[in-house]
């Protein structure tokens, strides 16, 4: 088991393990985001309430969900590296920001745009809305004092303190609902409680979900690939692979 | 990788993220907690009652429409309801303007405007509040219907 770990952790055996393990992801999220969307925007039923747009919330919850993991794994890539030193979770972490980054905006869009005719606002500066906004703001900080040095440790380091300090965002976006009073509705899940949502909604939830996971470790591992090629392109097995 | 095995100076690293998270965690904890009441996105019936909220100021005032409570203006937009918190608290909110779709009895709203002193809230925006229910259009009739039969 650890011999994987420690197998993962060097580039060499991370690129063709990786090579391996990619097709199928990529096959898996097509086919989960397909089926989640056709079932979400085709055959799930409307809300009594909200009407047809309650079908935002298939994009909206799942981008939302996968943004604060992305955010979960970056950190704990930075304190990887800040532990072991190991290169390859400095780029684990530089290639996860970009993705949380879109995600996190895509939740705030899609929120925005189902938050008009539902709330009559397109933002509220509610403590949900808020603290969600600064985990895109992280995302950007990372992402901009990664790239102040190519592959420079000392950058690395700097950029994994921000993205471990910053995981005290995290437990403030998932509480906030309940913390405070905000506009935003509480979590219509829970692990003790019954969902307060039928199962023919959230099944496709749920199917989304795996979906928006999927493409975010397609998506990572693909540029933590093609990231170790540009670090590594003067080493021997680099230029191997890759024999024009 | 037991914490025996680690190398000294990597468990002292660990301790040292754990001991940041820990400064960090807290120091943002005790910020929030020192600003709660501004975090707070509006002001409930019970401190709109008590006098908790500011007079003439412009705050956010929310809670539950009380059913039948709704009165319109028959010529313009005008509009009066009652706001509850379900407990003993409510207050009257003044509205002149679209009300969202979602606008309803014994829905929660989030006014935002300003309390006289007569404690009668004058509103200048009112949005709905979604709760974290969802259900198809049938399912809600079934319960309406539910509802509606004991008072037959």
């Amino acid at each position: 088991m650890w011999s994987l770990f420690h197998k993962l952790g060097s580039p060499r055996p991370f690129y063709e393990i990786s090579d391996r393990l990619l097709p199928i992801l990529g096959c898996l999220t097509v086919i989960f985001l397909s089926v989640g969307t056709i079932w979400a925007l085709g055959f799930a039923p409307p809300d009594y309430q909200q009407g047809e747009s309650v079908r935002i919330m298939y994009v909206h919850v799942p981008s939302a969900i996968v943004a604060q993991s992305s955010y979960m794994i970056m950190a704990i890539a930075g304190a990887v590296f800040l532990i072991w030193r190991i290169k390859i979770a400095d780029i684990a972490l530089q290639c996860a920001a970009p993705i949380g980054a879109s995600l996190t905006l895509l939740a705030l869009a899609t929120g925005a745009i189902w938050g008009k005719p539902t709330w009559g606002a397109w933002w509220v500066w509610d403590a949900r809305l808020t603290s969600t906004l600064i985990l895109f703001f992280l995302f950007i900080g990372v992402i901009v004092l990664r790239s102040a040095k190519e592959g420079s440790e000392a950058v690395g380091r700097a950029t994994a303190t921000l993205a471990v300090v910053g995981l005290v965002n995290l437990p403030v976006i998932k509480f906030s609902v309940d913390w405070w009073f905000t506009l935003h509705q509480s979590s219509s899940f829970s692990l003790t409680e019954k969902p307060s949502m039928p199962v023919e909604m959230w099944l496709p939830l749920v199917v989304m979900v795996a979906g928006f996971y999927l493409f975010f470790f397609y998506v990572w591992i693909f540029s933590v690939r093609t990231e170790i090629l540009k670090r590594e392109y003067r080493s021997q097995w680099v230029r191997f692979i890759h024999d024009v | 990788m037991k914490f025996g095995v680690m190398k000294p100076h990597r468990r002292r690293k660990l301790f040292l993220i754990l001991f940041l998270l820990v400064v960090s965690g807290s120091s943002v904890g005790l910020t929030l907690m020192a600003l709660r009441e501004n975090i707070n996105l509006f002001y409930s019936p019970a401190e709109i009652v008590s006098g908790t909220a500011p007079v003439n100021k412009l705050i956010r005032a929310g809670g539950m429409v009380l059913e039948d409570s709704i009165f319109r203006s028959e010529n313009n937009l005008e509009v009066r309801f009652i706001v509850t918190d379900m407990q003993d608290s409510e207050f009257t909110i003044f509205y002149n303007g679209i009300l969202p779709d979602l606008f309803r009895e014994g829905q929660g709203v989030v006014a935002r405007g300003s309390l006289n002193e007569d404690g009668v809230f004058l509103a200048e925006e009112v949005l709905a509040k979604h709760d974290e229910n969802y259900m198809p259009p049938e399912v809600a009739d079934v319960i309406n219907q539910a509802h509606a039969e004991p008072s037959k």
